[in-house]
């Protein structure tokens, strides 16, 4: 979707700007049409695959046939897939879809926990966006140094060091030794206390959880930084700049980190899907009330419409996070023009 | 959080830890160039190591514990529970449930069951889950990748065969993996192949991208033109001339797969989804272990470490393999 076009430079005519609006009417269009199929797709996947909300709890003495039979027909389970899409869609635009697990409308649910989650996942996008770049980027310079090598071993070591395990060991040491909590966001009992106080407990019980769940994010953004960094290290316009006699600080930070950061834009684009997708181990950890335990209870207890519906809204983040650093990209890059 | 591990490798650029560039090696042909280049970078020798005791202790493991019982990953001492690594057996124990050797290895867990027969017996499933996840993602992304790019241009009606795969591709790219892994896995009967087969079908995307952009370069050389011109079978071009140019990024790539294949493995272990009891892995000894983490903490930290070896390993390994096949770096 993206085509380099050296020469385009800033002189962005009336003809430019209907590009690029027909650009984006186009892509707007592709991306429905995308979040159509998958939303078809995922209905097919949960409703095909074996294990029926009914059947949740099937050693339940109270529950008899007949009552499976009316919770079949609540749920339209007996109607033909195509018309359980359509009514799933219906009750979705219309705001009106019900959990099947308590009855309550599935959007505010969601908006509930995706509100407990933002906090974790800002704080979390903050740690690593601050910590990858200066680590990144010192590896870079000093390429093969101690540091380096050792930065290098550490960021491997916390990508594969499985995340439970990890967070459990550091429960182990820190919880004693500093008395930071580590389950839910905030103490039980804190309700009636002043706002300034409650603000700073929701503070401190973010600490950990938003740590644990940055560490591999820095690990592996921190690589990226340096190898882009390298790459542009090399380039001839930084030998220039050096040539020219520059001061070292202006080639790194002006020439050289400029070009580098260009990849970096488009992913903040691609942060957006890592609200739901990445949440639900550290969420299950730490007991954060928040969309990925929403949608590790809902897959236990069978509730397809909140299941399909958290899939959904994972969709349409990706999507739109494409969209935003194609976006992005063409605007920060004047050498590349949106086709 | 920000991304995954596996995400990131899908997307990162080839390259990403270079080695110093030093003279150039003669080795004459291309394997012995890459050889000499994997030769100097010790770490990943080491790692390649770690993965063939791996692989030896995998198969050990299979052979020593299924095919003939040396050591008895299932039998369960109650009067045995939680003995630490090292520890003797208790005297009033009958003898033929008494561990080889007269020792507990690594101690026994909640149940009495000797901890070092079922890591041995874990090895194989894990390493297992690994390999097998990994070949059905290569061989759909694979497939993918050459039809898209070789036969792209073909119509179907409206829409050509790469746009059909290629949409295919986007739309698969918009599950969240993770929560959709943890879906299909709660919902379909717990299975070790189940787990493998939902591993394997959500990770090809990466892999079809690669495949395909390698084929539409591949397609427009001479080393193909020429095939076609001797009017090969296209199977054969396909598969014989082309996939072996295109696949050798992949293959490393796939390296890292396993490791992440092997962490998913236990994350869905944590989560109760796992592999199911009769069989052991070390993700689910590790996620069963953690609720004696006080009393027993070697049932925690075996397994825990040992999957951080492993993995890490793989992680090394692929890395190391990216490098010495990284053309920037070669002999001009």
């Amino acid at each position: 979707m993206l085509i380099g076009n050296v020469g385009f430079g800033l002189d962005s005519t009336s003809g430019e700007v209907m590009e690029m609006l027909a650009y984006v009417i186009r892509n707007l269009l592709q991306r429905l049409v995308l979040l159509f199929v998958v939303s078809v797709m995922a209905h097919a996947v949960v409703h095909i695959a074996p294990g029926e909300p009914s059947e949740v709890d099937p050693s339940n003495p109270r529950l008899k046939p007949e009552d499976v039979t009316k919770i079949r027909a609540a749920f339209h389970l007996d109607d033909p897939l195509h018309l359980q899409y359509v009514y799933w869609m219906r009750d979705l635009l219309s705001g009106e879809l019900k959990s099947f697990k308590d009855s309550q409308p599935v959007l505010p649910k969601i908006w509930d926990r995706f509100l407990n989650s933002l906090p974790l996942f800002v704080t979390a996008t903050v740690i690593v966006w601050t910590l990858s770049f200066p680590a990144g980027i010192h590896a870079a310079l000093r390429r093969g140094s101690v540091y380096d090598r050792s930065t290098t071993f550490l960021a491997y070591a916390l990508i594969s060091i499985p995340g439970f395990f990890f967070s459990y060991l550091v429960i182990l040491s820190v919880v004693e030794l500093f008395g930071v909590p580590v389950i839910g966001m905030r103490t039980f009992g804190m309700e009636d206390a002043a706002p300034l106080f409650r603000a700073m407990d929701r503070l401190w019980h973010l600490v950990i959880p938003s740590i644990m769940s940055a560490l591999v994010g820095v690990a592996i953004l921190s690589r990226y930084v340096r190898s882009q960094m390298l790459e542009v290290i090399g380039a001839d316009y930084v030998r220039t700049a050096r040539a020219k006699g520059l001061e070292e600080e202006t080639v790194v930070y002006t020439h050289a980190l400029r070009n580098a950061l260009l990849p970096f834009v488009t992913m903040f684009g691609l942060l957006l899907p890592g609200l739901i997708g990445g949440s639900v181990i550290f969420e299950q950890i730490f007991a954060w009330p928040g969309i990925g335990r929403l949608g590790y209870d809902a897959i236990l207890a069978r509730d397809f419409p909140v299941i399909l519906t958290i899939n959904l809204i994972a969709a349409v983040l990706t999507l739109a996070g494409t969209f935003l650093s194609d976006i992005l990209y063409a605007a920060v890059d004047p050498r590349i023009r949106l086709q | 959080m920000a991304v995954t591990a596996g995400e990131a490798n899908a997307r990162q650029a080839p390259g990403e830890r270079e080695m110093e560039q030093t003279t150039a090696p003669h080795g004459g042909t291309l394997a012995g160039e890459f050889w000499l280049r994997l030769k100097r970078d010790r770490l990943t020798l080491a790692a390649l190591c770690v993965l063939a005791l791996l692989v030896v202790a995998a198969l050990a493991g299979k052979a020593l514990t299924e095919w003939s019982t040396v050591f008895d990953p299932a039998t369960v001492r109650l009067m045995d529970k939680f003995r630490p690594p090292l520890a003797r057996p208790a005297e009033q124990l009958p003898v033929p449930d008494r561990p080889r050797f007269g020792i507990y290895l690594l101690g026994t867990d909640d149940l009495g069951r000797d901890v070092f027969a079922r890591m041995l017996q874990g090895s194989f499933v894990s390493l297992s889950i690994g390999f097998v996840a990994v070949a059905i993602s290569l061989l759909v992304g694979v497939t993918l990748g050459a039809l898209a790019g070789y036969f792209g241009e073909i119509r179907f009606g409206f829409v050509t065969v790469d746009t059909l795969i290629m949409r295919f591709t986007d739309v698969m790219l918009c599950f969240p993996t993770f929560f959709l892994i943890l879906t299909v896995v709660a919902l379909l009967p717990p299975s070790i192949y189940n787990i493998m087969v939902v591993i394997g079908l959500t990770g090809w995307m990466g892999t079809a991208r690669f495949v395909r952009a390698e084929f539409l370069s591949l397609r427009e050389q001479d080393f193909v033109a020429a095939a076609e011109v001797l009017g090969l079978p296209r199977r054969r071009i396909i598969f014989v001339h082309m996939v072996p140019n295109a696949v050798a990024p992949v293959l490393v790539s796939a390296t890292i797969s396993v490791a992440t294949a092997i962490l998913t493995e236990s994350a869905l272990s944590f989560l109760g989804f796992g592999v199911q009891p009769p069989f052991a892995t070390w993700g689910n000894i590790l996620a069963d272990g953690k609720a004696f983490i006080f009393d027993a903490p070697w049932l925690f930290f075996t397994p825990g470490l040992a999957i951080l070896a492993v993995v890490l390993s793989f992680n090394l390994v692929g890395e190391g393999l990216r490098e010495a096949l990284n053309p920037k770096l070669r002999r001009v």
